[in-house]
């Protein structure tokens, strides 16, 4: 496959807010259904383990009109509910038998009241990650949780619990995250030849694609990638951080690297790889992803963070990692995760020394030019002043 | 406006606990910072340990007009002008000296314990406060009742961080051994108090109500919601504001309010969600000059859900402490919100339903216009809806706030108008 095709099939799948693709899916043998999940964090594998499709609501980004959505939403809260309640009240995402609703914040939370309101007969459930720092109270709490949920799954899709098959979701999904970290490892080394915007459009594909169909393409993506040969520029390298949740216009991820900035990590889609090693395949299945999530998650604003100097080392290390120049902090308006964490992690990349920049946007920003004139100052101060 | 002799005893109580906090430095008293809903008060004040909630001092510091600064100096620090107004707040009083609401010089904590209790912002404010006073902090997860209910799962998760995490670490900061006879002692004390406090709140049921169950609620539930439940003090108090308004009820009387005694009250309103601090008085006056008294509200059921049967209950000091947590208001699901206002409108024969929404609070607010849609259509009475803030005196427009409670006051006379459309069921 050509990358131009692979890019071109990414983008269709991101276009399709109707969710055909997921329809195809399911029409492609009797019985087949498909569970929604709301960003950062769900355990697809226990959705996958049913038989079922995990599919990622992210919101309707800049493609869609909110003409209902407005009304469930004060002016002073972000802009993902109400693109989420657009797509629900607009049928858009009535092919899903159930949906997902993780503590990432009190929107989300509430969201999934309103969707037990809005949309009686079908499954949905809010999802209360472990927090804390009683690290075995909360494997036990959340596995016990994760059991609840893959009943409640089992029953939605009419199987029996499996342990088996879980093991067998649990052995794919390491393989995915494998994936997507090859794909980030390939734009941190070679950002000339994996545009942010490709990158971005593959990780939204792997949200709505069946998990092979993802690694599939991901693969011939890299493929290409090793094959072809890009110069690279003078840009500078950037990690993008707070976009977790209701996710940048792809114009503003296109914006960022066209005004020379070189993203070499980010937060975009950040449930896809939220878990750094493979889950076990020994023991409970249950017990072995539920203690992955607790002991070996990504240090996000999601998460309670335990250790005093976390916030303050978590910049300059993940700068360090992707051999960073730099910082944006680009948050959602009124994304009270990323906004209330910003004065911190700040204040780490201060004290490390990382030049950084912040903005906010929405998922429906139209308007780029004030994005690429901070970038490029941006981008030009590095080049002049050096970076970390 | 006239004080109630409860309102001078409470004023009293918060003075003492100000000056003891004030001198806790030198009596070496430990002093635990920790939030309203999910409040651990009773085991906390067991380990001889002084509560301070960060949330009362911001609300105090917006009464007394002293959060415009605050939240200038946080904003000024980077914090964003979206987030909670009640963290920046407190962040600028304490990039100011930290001077409290009543003037006195307030501690450092020796210990955060942060229970998170139906507010993702609890989290981050208290992240933030360890890095200005750089102490200890505790985490207890109370899971949210994400289907109407605590499980049984959930409320031993809860019970072996209390035991496992929180304890040990009041062990460690104030050198005192867990003492279950001590705490079960304020336990008791706890639930005779919330007996007498259901009992006020239950009283808005009489016509004419004898109390305010907002804007005077928010008086009421003081003691109980911050550093008293469990204590003497706070026993003393409720029966004293029992009698008062027992008292009152026999005579026939309203409560105080900014414009005088409300013995004649046109509207009974149910509202949800905070008030606004910085113009609480002009606020409660737009409602009580139009004739409107509160007879029951969401925002006095965040530090407990006293009124729905809830009682700590000092045989089960640990699962209770998880029971109450798991109760608080903002801990309850949309659909449970929804049910207790529609119970509340009926239960207190009110005849309109008002949300006061706030720009800070998204554990409140998201939702909220749905919330309104379902109480309206499921309790056929008109709902108002006004927007404000806590804090922030920029987000309280008075002109605009007064005009949308006129015309809401006036669609209500409009349906009451006999032969109207849907007239008032309440009546
Ligand atoms: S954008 Fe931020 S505030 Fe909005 S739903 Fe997502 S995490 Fe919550
Ligand atoms: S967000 Fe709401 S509940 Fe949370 S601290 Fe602020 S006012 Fe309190």
């Amino acid at each position: 496959m050509k990358r131009i095709d692979i890019v071109a099939e990414a983008r269709a799948l991101y276009e399709d807010l109707d969710l055909q693709s997921v329809k195809r899916w399911m029409a492609g043998a009797p019985g087949r259904k498909a569970v929604g999940y709301l960003p950062v964090y769900a355990p697809k594998e226990i959705i996958h383990a049913t038989g079922m499709l995990p599919v990622g609501v992210h919101g309707g980004g800049d493609q869609l009109e909110i003409i209902r959505g407005d009304a469930y939403y004060q002016s002073y809260i972000c802009h993902l509910p109400r693109s989420v309640v657009e797509l629900g009240l607009s049928g858009r995402l009535d092919c899903l038998s159930g949906m997902l609703f993780p503590s990432t914040c009190d929107v989300i939370r509430n969201l999934s009241g309103v969707w037990q309101v809005l949309k009686s007969g079908m499954y949905v459930r809010y999802l209360d990650l472990p927090q804390g720092q009683d690290l075995d109270a909360m494997v036990a709490f959340w596995a016990s949780d994760l059991k609840i949920l893959h009943q409640d799954l089992a029953r939605v899709a009419g199987v029996e619990v499996d342990a088996e098959a879980l093991r067998a979701s649990l052995a794919l999904y390491n393989a995915v995250r494998e994936t997507v970290r090859a794909l980030y490892a390939a734009r941190r080394d070679t950002p000339e030849r994996v545009p942010s915007e490709e990158l971005y459009l593959l990780s939204r594909a792997g949200e709505v694609l069946p998990p092979e169909s993802f690694m599939a393409l991901a693969e011939a993506y890299l493929e290409c990638v090793r094959r072809e040969d890009v110069p690279a520029r003078d840009n500078s390298r950037v990690v993008v951080i707070g976009a977790f949740c209701e996710q940048p216009p792809l114009g503003l991820i296109k914006t960022l690297e066209r005004a020379g900035c070189y993203i070499v990590d980010d937060d975009f889609v950040l449930g896809n790889r939220m878990i750094n090693h493979p889950v076990s395949l020994d023991g409970d299945p249950w017990m072995a992803l539920s203690d992955a999530l607790v002991r070996d998650a990504m240090k996000s604003s999601i998460f309670y963070e335990a250790d005093p100097t976390g916030k303050k080392r978590l910049v300059k290390e993940r700068a360090a990692a992707a051999r960073a120049d730099g910082v944006i902090f680009a948050a959602a308006s009124f994304c009270d995760p990323a906004l209330l964490d910003r004065p911190m992690l700040r204040a780490g990349a201060d004290a490390a020394h990382v030049p950084s920049i912040s903005f906010k946007y929405s998922e429906n920003s139209g308007q780029f030019q004030q994005f690429r004139e901070q970038a490029g100052t941006f981008s030009d101060a590095i080049k002049l002043w050096g970076g970390r | 406006m006239s004080k109630d002799r409860s309102m001078v005893l409470q004023k009293e109580m918060i003075g003492d606990h100000f000056d003891r906090l004030e001198r806790a430095p030198e009596t070496g008293q430990k002093v635990v910072y920790t939030f309203v809903p999910g409040n651990l008060t009773e085991l906390i004040r067991s380990f001889d340990a002084l509560p301070l909630l960060p949330e009362i001092n911001a609300l105090q510091s917006g009464m007394r007009q002293k959060s415009r600064g605050y939240i200038a100096e946080a904003e000024k620090l980077g914090h964003s002008e979206d987030v909670c107004t009640y963290v920046k707040c407190d962040i600028g009083m304490a990039k100011t000296g930290n001077i409290g609401p009543t003037g006195t010089r307030l501690p450092k904590p020796d210990l955060l314990l942060l229970s998170y209790t139906g507010c993702y912002t609890f989290m981050k404010w208290f992240e933030l406060l360890r890095e200005e006073y750089a102490c200890p902090m505790v985490f207890l997860h109370v899971p949210y009742q994400g289907d109407g209910e605590i499980t049984p799962e959930q409320r031993e998760y809860m019970v072996r961080q209390l035991r496992d995490t929180v304890i040990p670490a009041l062990e460690q900061v104030t050198g005192n051994k867990y003492n279950e006879e001590k705490f079960r002692a304020a336990i008791a004390r706890s639930h005779r108090m919330e007996d007498d406090l259901v009992s006020v709140l239950h009283s808005a049921k009489k016509r004419p109500s004898p109390v305010d169950a907002y804007f005077g609620g928010v008086y009421y539930i003081g003691p109980i919601f911050s550093s008293f439940r469990g204590t003497a003090e706070g026993e003393a108090y409720y029966r004293a504001l029992r009698e008062e308004v027992e008292e009152r009820a026999a005579l026939g009387w309203g409560p105080e309010t900014p414009s005088g005694r409300l013995d004649n009250q046109k509207y009974r309103l149910v509202v949800e969600g905070p008030p606004n601090w910085t113009s609480f008085n002009d606020f409660w006056k737009m409602f009580s000059d139009e004739g409107a008294v509160v007879v029951a509200s969401s925002y006095t059921k965040v530090g407990g859900t006293y009124d729905l049967g809830f009682r700590h209950n000092p045989d089960d000091p640990l699962g209770t402490m998880a029971d109450y947590c798991g109760g608080c208001y903002t801990n309850r699901n949309l659909p449970g919100r929804i049910d207790m206002l529609v119970d509340y409108v009926r239960e207190y024969a009110a005849d309109g339903f008002l949300i006061n929404s706030v720009k800070s609070c998204n554990s409140f607010s998201a939702g909220q216009l749905l919330i309104l849609r379902e109480v309206e259509k499921r309790t056929g009475i008109p709902g108002g809806f006004v927007e404000s803030d806590l804090v922030d005196p920029r987000y309280f427009s008075a002109a605009n706030i007064k005009n949308r409670l006129e015309s809401y006051f006036q669609m209500l006379d409009a349906r009451r108008s006999p032969g109207a459309p849907g007239e008032l069921h309440a009546k």
